[in-house]
């Protein structure tokens, strides 16, 4: 009797031991074990940064000349004022536009500048006097009386980063505050097309906030230009369908290097570029131009303008090493047969250009050979193709491509014309101001969808470089944004750049694939048949001592009785 | 001064015409990603389903620099074929889909859930070549084309492993989130397709399917030369409505959803448009099996004659 309450004892202690190895040793164990590894994410910042805040603060100089303030308003100058102006996008975005404007008098060189006999040479002088830091403005206010301007132009807009205004004396304008009171709406004006506009920024955030078709221009214009990106190829083509007829001889390096690199190394803040260029021989368009007795010509309509890419871009080679987007710009010579070939618009009237563009891709421009030569020539003829005037269009291409470009000015504008780099200083600065926005929202959305993501799915594997990179694109982010405040527009660009790029890397880690979905009836399915036999042997022992014990206690209660 | 004012203006003219034309659809480009995900030689039909879309896609007018093609066996250089390098759709061979300049970008065992997902969201390791890749942006129109054996909310791949339509569903979330479409349509041929679209919660999406829950779908014709099933019949009616089909027609998407009805296919095909924001008669076969650019004059024209003397100023 007594061996075999020990043996009962001794099998008690065991289960009792068993039990606990169990579930104090082995639980644990078992859900370190199956634990992914998620470093840790910078989550509290992260939630931050959805709500996008931003300031856009510009520093603006307004300049009187003589004759447009009287004496004892020229006492008060110099003054400086700050507009702040809100722009709610929606909820989760709020932007600030801030204006620091500082109002002076002419000094007597800039005087001598203003007197030049038209615009351009007065922009000109007046850039040699002083450089405006990048992001920055000067507008020059010139009495009505001046013959700076033509008649119906009161702005003239420079290359770099000045403006010429001419307003309407105001008799009435006793002080100041009056006077900048009345010049206040043409300045806003001014700015909103040289600096940053609403609509702009808008554009920029196409990213964050899918905004309903409202404007149909603006839509327009966001889809045409190139998202923000690193870096471009842009590939130039010649396409000769008719070498028995045409040598062709282009000189691609030396054009590119003159008309094409300057406007390249001015963006280089913005994006890198590589250029390279091929020939295609019988390469043809696709789509067959109808003659017209009327020009003794042969002419393609805007609306079979669609289906030329296509077969052409089937054969055209590409860079395979990066997935940088391509901009192609193709120069089609037509054949003997098919020449001279002209673009009729909508209103079946010739383009002059003789190019169109199509939106994200890149343009094509026909030129016409017959000139160069006689009905009596021998072929195949060799022709120098004129690069000046070919690299002209697809110059002014390459601006409306890379979003350089957007809206035509209001009326009473007169824009300069871009000079040789192809790229007014102020068209950069607003390009810059669009970019560096477009860039903090594209990063924050891919940050916070990330976050988003790795909180959802629990079972993803966070390594440590994702977790570095998550942190270093939220150091970027946060001081692009305190570098924009502060109206520093070169480095709010670089740090956004970093920003982006460190937050594409993280999000496109080839490690982050979640293919760890398991359904639930699957779990149970790898679960059961592991632990079920180890368990049932234990809970069974478990009951057996419990219902024991209890049983104990009963007779131990009867035999008190 | 007076020329630029002058082409201003015109600029402006231009503007009215073109954007309406940019209204109407919001893509700028248009991708395609076809999948065959079965082996083994009497799965032949999968094979030629997908060329036969990839094809008609071709035909259109997407280039092959932006489809993504994954055929998970070869049959045209099959030590079965009795006709190398040829893979037919319509028995006594009168369509040959392989043709001569067919570009598989994933091929044989290459076509697995794994890449699958990792081209659908992007995150491919580094040295993947551009022509592996589905460099979409959120003006890309997408159409995803998938086809195989599949059960009630699964789809197998290489017999072998399968992808679930939760899967599914979270990598076009994903997709949605990081913008890489404008819209997609989603086009599935295997037994109880209409599973695989059931769970699918992002925008912009459109599905069709070859057969609802709880039906087959079923295979065309035999050829007796070959010696295996051709086609399947939804593809194969789906085939037969894009041969006629060119670039500049207007066909939509409600002509797309009435093709193989149940007395042809046996199976009936099932679609969803709940997540399309666009009305689906609105929209057109090309948006998606097509590449039809939009297009616009360019009017201005930078002066460059004179740069040597410009540069001298400065």
């Amino acid at each position: 009797m007594a061996t075999a309450e020990v043996e009962r004892q001794r099998g008690q202690l065991a289960a009792l031991s068993i039990a606990a190895v169990v579930i104090i040793v082995g639980v644990p164990l078992w859900w370190k074990t199956t634990e992914t590894y998620r470093a840790w994410l910078p989550v509290s910042q992260i939630r931050e940064l959805a709500k996008l805040q931003l300031q856009l603060s510009a520093d603006v100089e307004v300049v009187f000349a003589r004759g447009t303030v009287t004496p004892e308003q020229q006492k008060k100058m110099p003054l400086t004022q700050t507009q702040e102006e809100d722009h709610a996008v929606d909820e989760d975005t709020a932007l600030k536009y801030k204006y620091e404007t500082k109002y002076r008098t002419a000094t007597i060189m800039e005087e001598d500048a203003l007197n030049k006999p038209n615009a351009a040479e007065a922009d000109l002088s007046l850039h040699v006097l002083s450089e405006s830091p990048c992001g920055s403005l000067v507008i020059y206010v010139i009495p009505e009386s001046s013959s700076l301007l033509p008649e119906d132009v009161k702005v003239y807009i420079g290359q770099r980063r000045t403006a010429l205004l001419r307003v309407p004396q105001m008799r009435t304008a006793k002080t100041l505050e009056q006077l900048l009171h009345h010049l206040q709406p043409h300045i806003k004006q001014v700015l909103r097309v040289m600096s940053f506009s609403r609509a702009d920024i808008t554009a920029a955030l196409s990213d964050r906030v899918r905004f309903h078709p409202g404007n149909k221009e603006s839509i327009a214009d966001s889809m045409r230009a190139f998202k923000s990106s690193p870096g471009y190829e842009i590939t130039f083509s010649l396409l000769n369908p008719d070498p028995k007829s045409h040598r062709l001889h282009w000189d691609i390096e030396g054009a590119a290097q003159t008309y094409i690199q300057p406007l390249l190394t001015k963006m280089s803040p913005v994006a890198n570029f590589s250029i390279d260029s091929q020939t295609l021989h019988y390469a043809m368009l696709g789509v067959n131009p109808r003659f017209d007795n009327t020009r003794s010509a042969y002419m393609l309509n805007a609306d079979s303008l669609a289906h030329v890419i296509n077969p052409v871009e089937a054969r055209l080679g590409s860079n395979a090493a990066s997935s940088n987007p391509v901009l192609n710009f193709l120069l089609y010579v037509p054949d003997a047969y098919h020449s001279p070939l002209y673009i009729q618009d909508q209103n079946k009237r010739e383009v002059p250009s003789n190019a169109f563009h199509s939106p994200r891709w890149g343009g094509i421009m026909v030129y016409n050979v017959d000139s160069y030569y006689g009905p009596e020539t021998e072929f195949p003829v060799d022709i120098n193709i004129n690069m000046a005037k070919v690299m002209g269009v697809f110059l002014a291409q390459l601006r409306l491509l890379l979003g350089v470009q957007s809206s035509p000015p209001p009326p009473g504008f007169l824009v300069a014309p871009c000079g040789s780099t192809g790229l007014a200083d102020w068209e950069l600065d607003r390009l810059m101001w669009s970019r560096s926005v477009e860039n903090i929202a594209t990063a924050t959305t891919t940050i916070t969808s990330l976050a988003q993501l790795l909180d959802q799915i629990g079972n993803i594997v966070i390594n440590d470089n994702i977790a570095e990179q998550v942190s270093s694109a939220v150091t970027s982010l946060q001081l692009a944004v305190a570098e924009l405040e502060a109206g520093n527009l070169k480095f709010a660009l670089q740090f956004s750049k970093e920003a982006i790029q460190a937050s594409e890397k993280a999000f496109f880690d080839p490690s982050l694939l979640h293919l760890l979905y398991f359904p639930d009836d699957q779990k149970f399915a790898i679960y059961i048949p592991l632990f079920l036999p180890m368990c049932v042997p234990i809970l069974l022992s478990l009951i057996k001592i419990a219902s024991e014990a209890r049983q104990k206690r009963r007779e131990k209660q009867a035999k008190k009785d | 001064m007076k020329n630029n004012y002058m082409y201003c203006v015109l600029f402006c003219l231009f503007y009215q015409n073109t954007a309406g034309q940019f209204f109407s659809s919001g893509h700028t480009n248009n991708w395609a990603v076809l999948v065959c995900t079965s082996r083994f030689w009497f799965n032949y039909r999968h094979v030629a389903n997908s060329l036969s879309v990839y094809r008609s896609v071709k035909r259109l007018g997407i280039p092959d620099s932006h489809i993504v093609l994954m055929l998970a066996d070869d049959m045209a250089c099959n030590h079965r074929n009795p006709k190398p390098a040829t893979v037919f759709s319509h028995k006594n061979m009168e369509l040959n889909v392989y043709g001569d300049d067919v570009e598989v970008d994933y091929r044989g065992y290459e076509v697995t859930v794994e890449n699958f997902l990792r081209v659908l969201t992007g995150r491919l390791p580094p040295s993947t070549p551009r022509s592996k890749r589905l460099l979409s942006d959120d003006r890309s129109n997408i159409l995803i084309y998938l086809t195989g054996h599949g059960g009630n909310g699964f789809l197998k791949f290489q017999d072998s492993e399968e992808i679930s339509n939760v899967e599914l569903a979270d990598a076009f979330e994903q997709m949605w989130q990081k913008r890489r479409y404008n819209e997609l349509l989603f086009i599935i041929d295997t037994c109880q397709g209409a599973s695989m679209y059931e769970r699918f919660y992002s925008p912009n999406i459109m599905a069709l399917a070859s057969s609802q829950v709880g039906e087959d779908s079923l295979s065309h014709q035999p050829d007796l030369a070959i010696g295996v099933h051709l086609m399947d019949r939804y593809t194969f009616y789906l085939l037969e409505f894009l041969e006629d089909i060119h670039p500049a027609s207007k066909a939509n998407m409600n002509d797309l959803f009435k093709v193989c009805p149940k007395s042809q296919c046996v199976s009936t095909p099932g679609h969803r448009t709940d997540l399309f924001q666009r009305d689906p008669g609105s929209v057109l076969i090309t948006d998606f099996f097509g590449s039809v650019r939009k297009v616009e004059i360019t009017t201005e024209v930078v002066n460059l004659t004179n740069p040597i003397e410009q540069v001298d100023e400065r």
